[in-house]
């Protein structure tokens, strides 16, 4: 193939890339942002809305898109309960301290998955698209559905911005995101703030984590990726900065995509990964974080 | 006669162990599963028990469960046509998570706390690496099922032995001609990057020469990789035919993708069906697949001029004829690999009494009388086929299936000899001390 | 803090750990003998680990890296070079200081979150880096070190590691090196300086201490000994493979250093055999076994919120180190 058009697919495939990383990043970002503890299972979450994709949609039978917009709607409900519930049993008796919860999270890494692995079983399963067109282009052929998750990623995020930053659910969480004790004086309801903060944070891993299934497949291990990544571009876009989270997204999944044109693959990701984890040493902040910490 | 007991009374067995236990268990029944694989009537003989490391959990729970099924089915034949030596044979089995150090933890469990006769049942290759230097040390005969090459390569020790499965390395050699005759002599290689790939790499290239051929490039992708479409460019365009050997859950997208990729007007595919163990051919997304060709170590399908040995060993292990369990018909087999445990089971049986086994004092003994073995008939003790065994490599050499994907199916197109496979042995354990 | 420690009671809870360990030899049953061994090693790793994460506060998620730079430090030079066990075992430990030393370098100009972050990413990097060159390390796979070549000589002295017994004194020694090393440096002024950049490192810094050094010595010093357990883990169990580089063995050392109580001594070992003996028990008895792992990890995070030892330290031992 030529360069040219080589060039062009690895940049759809690096935008795809992005669009998958904002799109799994938004719920981290947000529980992060907020409640500042790492949360272990919210890959558990991920996954969790994949498999319950693949359910839903299995019971529906004829046209696949009726099964992918009910598994859009069901699946998030249940993985938002799911989060509720373990938050309200566990976390909160926590206290939310950092080091207690990471333990307590893996503690529900390993429930998630068993509990998968029994019902669901080892293998990975695909849930099909609701459209997926071939789009012919001169040189290669490309899937219309990756092309949709960028559209998709992008309204998500504007909608997750919007909420944020023009309601007063966006302000209660901004407040609390700033200080929760003060917060707190002033009337906002700290305790149901974080409840609500880790239900939606699960639940927009779950509606990403239903978007992305049919160009991935579900498999109870898929979760580690998507925690991991998501932390990556939470914290290389800066803390508690939608706008940060977007644009690392981009950059990680641009450098990704292109680098992989220059070299064999695994050097490729070795070198991507480093580029990264430079940009972070020599702006220890993130990219849009603030200066002191 | 003795008989394996159905899930229900394997539970209540358990239970009866450990009374211990008994609320914890009852209250979790649905989480018991034939973990003890016992023999029901007392047997005047202690049993002979042998260890089953297996992937229970980890990447590799979807071979796991299948080579536990056809363990079980293949003990309880055993059994019921009087165990080995006179004596039942009881399954302990162990779970390793898929993880090479847990692995070596549960060959010594197996071997100083379950103080079972030997140990069997492994398939991933860095398990096997892994828990080999514990068998050695222990020197407990350590059975696996895992088709690297490891075990013939001669870096592990003398206690590991491969019996059941052809190694990888004459899989390779087994197809190269076939692929030079009818598919193309221009090939590009797409393999994960690790040592299972590599074997893949080192072996196929230099075979495949011999017969004409040409290797036009290689792809080897990293194992964390979920997305493959920006690989496909660096696909020559006068490549004849991708040789494909993908492992792991993202493999239904790598073969999507190439579809999306390339439409109708592609290269040819010559895969290893270890990508697609488990997973229906008939899945959304692999459409793509239709026309093309892939490695089999045992047919998935029954084919129609499957022999009576064939067919008793499904209808044994419970597949149907589409390679998924009778039971649940979206639960799909891991038939080119699982039919290993069938046979190693019935490799063991024969050296044991080649050996006169009594115990674990006659440990060595087996491994002696396995390393002797030469041949293996075709038969309902091997249903694969026959093969030969080199006791210097412990390795075993069976026949090959190459198979077309006919309406999402696979026929049988071509077996391949014993000898394709054969290749000059690399190392000589017999020289080994015991 | 562990100032004021009453110095007897603290000396002799340890000499009565290592000691009752050394016993534990001669009358644990095989299997538990070998556990232990293991076990060992592993609680070097995350006693190395709590170095950096308990006492100065950094949390770090690519400690993988410096345990796998120890195995391949170690295992490589015996596979492909047939070295002797006691220089692959200095080499081990070289190399997990030296990549400790470089990315210490680098990452230390982060803190908090982000420090996790680039610590993961690197970890990631030298995973990728042992399959890269697969064709030395035959990556997931990995290399099995021969049994004749795992042997202590020294002159006339020729000690099998794989004796069983002698693997556990060795294991031991290791253990309790790093356990009295840990020990001494807690309640050294350099200890409690990383305390106190812990508690306070803007106070630290206008106290004049030289904070990045510290934590560079902290990095470096938490590196070599997980090193150190890598490479007795690859010298003394014979198997070297990438998996030991993977995530996972970044997020075990944390994982054992919190259940045990971070910034405790002991904690680590307490945390390592808590981990090995749930799974180990629970595995024997039922498939859907990690159920009960995960919710014995939140009971017991629930009931000891600052890990075993430190919730014990501080509600009924404050004077623990």
């Amino acid at each position: 193939m030529a360069f040219g058009p080589y060039l062009l697919l690895a940049t759809l495939e690096g935008l795809v890339m992005a669009a998958v990383l904002a799109l799994t990043a938004l719920g981290l970002s947000l529980v992060f942002g907020v409640m500042r503890v790492v949360n272990v299972a919210h890959g558990e979450f991920f996954m969790l809305g994949a498999v319950l994709a693949w359910w839903v949609s299995s019971l529906v039978s004829g046209n696949p898109a009726i099964g992918f917009l009910l598994a859009l709607i069901v699946s998030p409900l249940i993985v938002g309960a799911v989060a509720l519930v373990s938050e309200r049993l566990v976390l909160r008796r926590l206290d939310y301290k950092p080091e207690a919860t990471i333990v307590a999270t893996i503690g529900l890494l390993y429930i998630i998955q068993q509990l998968v692995l029994t019902f669901y079983g080892p293998e990975a399963r695909p849930v099909v698209a609701p459209f997926d067109f071939r789009i012919r282009l001169p040189w290669f052929g490309y899937s219309s559905y990756k092309l949709a998750v960028i559209a998709a990623s992008i309204l998500l995020v504007l909608a997750t911005w919007f909420v944020l930053t023009r309601t007063k659910i966006g302000l209660v969480m901004r407040a609390t995101q700033y200080d929760g004790e003060i917060a707190q004086a002033f009337g906002v309801p700290v305790d149901r703030v974080y409840a609500g903060v880790f239900a939606l944070g699960a639940m927009l891993a779950a509606v990403a984590a239903v978007l992305i299934v049919p160009i991935q497949q579900a498999h109870y291990l898929m979760g580690l990726d998507p925690l991991l990544l998501s932390f990556i571009v939470v914290i290389i876009g800066g803390l508690g900065s939608l706008r940060g989270t977007v644009v690392a997204a981009v950059l990680i999944g641009l450098s990704d995509g292109i680098i992989s044109v220059f070299f064999s693959p695994t050097l490729a990701k070795i070198i991507a990964t480093s580029f990264v984890a430079l940009v972070l040493v020599f702006r220890p902040q993130g990219l849009f974080g603030a200066e002191t910490r | 006669m003795t008989e394996i007991r159905t899930d229900k009374a394997v539970k209540s067995s358990g239970l009866t162990r450990r009374t211990a236990l008994k609320g914890l268990g009852a209250a979790a029944g649905l989480m018991m599963g034939p973990g003890f694989v016992r023999y029901s009537q007392a047997q005047s003989a202690e049993p002979i028990r042998i260890g089953f490391q297996c992937h229970r959990t980890g990447i590799g729970a979807a071979y796991g469960r299948w080579y536990e099924r056809t363990t079980n089915a293949a003990v309880k034949l055993i059994n019921e046509a009087g165990g080995i030596n006179g004596r039942p044979l009881e399954i302990v089995v162990e779970d390793d998570g898929t993880d090479p150090k847990r692995g070596a933890e549960v060959v010594e469990k197996f071997a100083n706390q379950h103080k079972v006769d030997l140990v069997y049942g492994t398939l991933f290759s860095h398990v096997v690496t892994g828990s080999a230097p514990a068998a050695g040390e222990l020197k407990i005969p350590y059975y696996v099922v895992s088709e690297g090459y490891h075990v013939a390569s001669g870096k592990l020790n003398r206690y590991c032995i491969q019996p059941g499965i052809t190694d990888v390395k004459a899989q390779v050699r087994s197809v190269a001609p076939w692929i030079a005759s009818n598919i193309g002599k221009k090939v590009t290689l797409v393999f994960p990057d690790y040592a299972f790939g590599h074997d893949h790499r080192d072996f196929f290239g230099p075979a495949f020469q011999e017969q004409g051929g040409e290797v036009v490039a290689m792809l080897p992708i990293p194992p964390t990789e979920t997305s493959f479409t920006r690989y496909f460019p660096q696909i020559p365009p006068d490549t004849d035919a991708i040789y494909h050997v993908m492992v792991g859950p993202a493999v239904l997208t790598f073969v999507k993708e190439m579809g999306e990729f390339f439409g109708s007007q592609g290269p040819a595919l010559f895969g290893f069906i270890d990508s697609l163990e488990a997973v229906d051919l008939a899945s959304p997304g692999l459409e793509f697949l239709e026309g093309s060709h892939f490695w089999e170590g045992s047919p998935r399908y029954l084919q129609p001029d499957a022999s009576e040995a064939q067919k008793f060993y499904r209808d044994a292990v419970g597949i149907d004829e589409n390679g998924a369990s009778v039971n649940d018909p979206k639960d799909v087999s891991t038939a080119a690999h699982m039919f290993g445990c069938w046979e190693t089971l019935y490799v063991i049986k024969a050296a044991m009494e080649a050996a006169d086994y009594k115990g674990p004092e006659d440990r060595a003994k087996l491994i002696e009388a396995t390393e002797a073995m030469t041949e293996f008939a075709e038969g309902k003790e091997h249903p694969q086929g026959d093969k030969t065994f080199n006791g210097k490599i412990h390795q075993c050499f069976g026949h090959q299936n190459i198979s077309l994907v006919e309406n999402m199916k696979l026929k049988v197109v071509h077996r391949t000899s014993i000898e394709d496979g054969i290749y000059e042995p690399e190392a000589d354990y017999m020289t080994m001390p015991l | 803090m562990t100032g004021r420690a009453p110095s007897g009671r603290v000396f002799a809870l340890h000499a009565a750990v290592i000691l009752g360990l050394l016993i534990l030899n001669f009358v644990l049953p095989e299997y538990h003998r070998g556990v232990f061994s293991r076990v060992l090693v592993l609680a070097a790793f995350a006693m190395g680990y709590n170095i950096l994460f308990g006492y100065t506060g950094l949390l770090s998620l690519g400690h993988a890296m410096f345990f796998a730079a120890g195995l391949y430090g170690a295992g490589l030079p015996v596979y492909h070079l047939d070295w002797s066990v006691a220089p692959a075992f200095i080499a081990g430990i070289v190399s997990g200081a030296v990549l400790a030393l470089a990315i210490g370098f680098l990452a230390l100009r982060t803190t908090g979150v982000a420090f996790m972050i680039v610590t993961l990413m690197f970890a990631q990097v030298f995973y990728l880096i042992t399959l890269f060159f697969t064709t030395y390390t035959r990556g997931e796979e990995g290399l099995v070190i021969r049994q004749d070549l795992r042997h202590l000589r020294m002159g006339d002295l020729d000690l099998a590691l794989t004796d069983p017994s002698l693997r556990y004194l060795i294991a031991l020694v290791l253990f309790s090196a790093v356990l009295i090393v840990t020990l001494f440096i807690v309640r050294s002024p350099f200890g409690r300086s990383l305390v106190a950049i812990r508690e306070n490192e803007e106070r630290m810094r206008m106290l004049g201490y030289n904070v990045f050094t510290n934590k560079l010595a902290a990095v470096v010093l938490s590196g070599a000994f997980c090193a150190a357990s890598g490479a007795a883990y690859a010298l003394l169990f014979g198997y070297v493979g990438s998996g030991f580089a993977s995530i996972q063995y970044s997020i075990l050392p944390l994982l054992w250093v919190l259940l045990g109580g971070a910034a405790t001594t002991l904690g680590p070992l307490i945390g390592t055999l808590f981990m090995f003996y749930i799974v180990d028990f629970t595995s024997g008895f039922m498939p859907a076994y990690l159920l009960v792992v995960g919710a014995a990890l939140i009971l017991l995070i629930l009931f000891f919120p600052k890990g075993i030892l430190g919730s014990i330290r501080e509600r009924w031992a404050p004077w623990l180190p």
